[in-house]
């Protein structure tokens, strides 16, 4: 039998919106009061979704500690507590939480391997949120 | 085609245990959940269903009946009560919230008429949950 397993993990981070393509008055239009020049911060909720078979000996799809590690290790050390724009993806990339879903997506599907990644979902607040399935994966 | 999805909540304990494991693996494996005494969790159940409209009705399906069903099948076998004692399907099977959320659509799939079933979610925790679409 398959099941789906979501977890959802809690980090806090600061970005600003500013496009280098764009010019100042465009990066004010697009971005509005994302585009403040000194940033500002959010609390993001990442969902993450793995599925697989339910192992008949231990009734489960993956051991959640081996995924509250890696996630530890790898998103939240990685991205609490920091402004996203002074890290090496979002140096060239706007740090919208659209391309932060994709790069925590690309992590997890990179070195997770306990379990098969379905999609990654990642709320800015609690009005917004954002979900990414891989290139050709439709939403579930 | 219309989802529609009913919540209803239960509470419930369990613990994991596999009679084929050691003690030194069971308490590796399954960790606190390992405690004897069992533990508990407030679960919050979700049922969707999918189905046409009824073009008389406006309905995917009877509310009321699904709500009854979800109470019959499985809040009356599974709140409040002790998962691995009192609920057959955990005498031989751990109650994880993987198996939990099967059980529940084994329990749930037969009894629906006219809407189809489309996805069981089980939430032990706001932050942990799962799904199961009825995937062999």
């Amino acid at each position: 039998m398959k099941a789906h397993l979501s977890r959802r993990y809690l980090f806090s981070a600061s970005h600003r919106l500013h496009s280098e393509a764009m010019s100042e008055e465009e990066n004010q239009l697009t971005y509005g009061k994302c585009n403040n020049p000194y940033g500002h911060g959010h609390n993001y909720t990442v969902e993450v979704t793995v599925s697989g078979p339910v192992d008949k000996a231990t009734g489960m799809v993956c051991n959640l500690p081996d995924l509250d590690r890696f996630i530890e290790r790898e998103v939240l050390a990685r991205y609490g507590h920091e402004n996203l724009n002074t890290i090496k993806e979002f140096i060239t990339e706007v740090p919208t939480t659209e391309n932060l879903c994709i790069q925590i997506y690309e992590i997890v599907q990179r070195g997770f391997h306990h379990a098969h990644l379905e999609r990654v979902r990642l709320e800015e607040t609690m009005m917004n949120s954002f979900e990414y399935a891989g290139k050709s994966e439709p939403l579930r | 085609m219309v989802y529609l999805t009913r919540k209803a909540e239960f509470s419930a304990s369990h613990y994991y245990h596999n009679p084929d494991f050691s003690p030194e693996e069971n308490r590796r494996i399954f960790g606190k959940c390992n405690n004897p005494n069992g533990h508990g969790h407030n679960y919050t159940l979700e049922v969707t269903v999918k189905g046409e409209v009824d073009p008389r009705s406006g309905f995917v399906v009877d509310l009321k009946q699904l709500k009854e069903v979800m109470h019959r099948e499985v809040l009356d076998a599974m709140d409040h009560r002790f998962l691995n004692k009192e609920v057959p399907e955990f005498a031989h099977q751990i109650p994880t919230t993987e198996n939990i959320a099967i059980a529940i659509w084994q329990r749930l799939a037969a009894k629906l008429d006219r809407a189809k079933l489309y996805r069981v979610r089980v939430y032990e925790t706001p932050d942990l949950f799962v799904d199961f679409y009825g995937e062999a």
